[in-house]
């Protein structure tokens, strides 16, 4: 096993943590946006850490750039879900539990 | 809308984006996973992101409901093409082998041409549900 395999394996065990984490969080949350906050930790962090150590773990070839494409429109969409679901419960008028409820 | 900025802007993005891997799945089906079915849909789901965002008026004016309609008959009209052109070079129904000199040539231009008919096809019949069932 080469260094670079085990830096891969890190980061997949890395991601699969933040997703668990991740999905702990949507479970537990008390509200609607505390939960959203939680499952984009599962988009962001979580993708980001498994491709990149898939990435790594191919090498440089077509696999890995077809994995990085996919990492790329990830970066530019869930974002964008995360906007559209959070500005349409505002806009359905749920509020959010502030601190001094 | 400008209200929906954020989500207007990254549609502008995307919709390009939707459309080019729709062609890389239909023109790539043949070799690896893909086809004309899911090529037809991840076209048409550029269409559809189209109509969400900025309004089935909008979209009306950008695809003509009368030649997707005429589009997804064209679809079906290819594919049986393909198997006529087989019986009337001496075949069967959808005898790939007759279409060119070698039988290898002949099924790859068979299978190109049948699974383009079925993108058309399912591509033009998803526009066709989405206007269907949107609000006019």
């Amino acid at each position: 096993m080469s260094n670079i395999d085990i830096i891969s394996g890190a980061l997949i065990v890395a991601g699969s943590l933040s997703i668990v984490v991740g999905l702990l969080g949507v479970y537990r949350m008390p509200d609607f946006f505390t939960r959203l906050h939680a499952a984009s930790v599962i988009d962001t962090l979580g993708t980001i850490l498994i491709l990149s150590g898939l990435i790594l773990y191919q090498g440089f070839n077509l696999v890995s750039v077809k994995l990085l494409l996919i990492l790329i429109f990830i970066l530019i969409t869930t974002p964008t879900a995360a906007h559209a679901l959070a500005k349409s419960a505002l806009h359905g008028k749920i509020k959010p539990i502030l601190g001094d409820d | 809308m400008e209200h929906h900025l954020v989500l207007s802007v990254v549609a502008r993005i995307i919709i390009p984006l939707i459309m080019l891997f729709g062609l890389y799945v239909q023109f790539h089906g043949d070799y690896g996973p893909g086809g004309g079915f899911q090529a037809g849909v991840i076209f048409a789901s550029s269409f559809i992101l189209y109509g969400i965002i900025f309004g089935v008026k909008k979209l009306r004016s950008v695809v003509n409901p009368t030649i997707v309609r005429c589009l997804a008959a064209f679809g079906v009209l290819l594919y049986i093409g393909v198997g006529v052109v087989g019986i009337l070079k001496g075949g069967e129904f959808l005898n790939y082998n007759l279409l060119s000199k070698t039988s290898e040539v002949g099924q790859h231009i068979g299978i190109m041409i049948i699974e383009l008919g079925v993108g058309i096809t399912v591509a033009s019949a998803m526009i066709i549900l989405f206007f269907a069932f949107a609000k006019p």
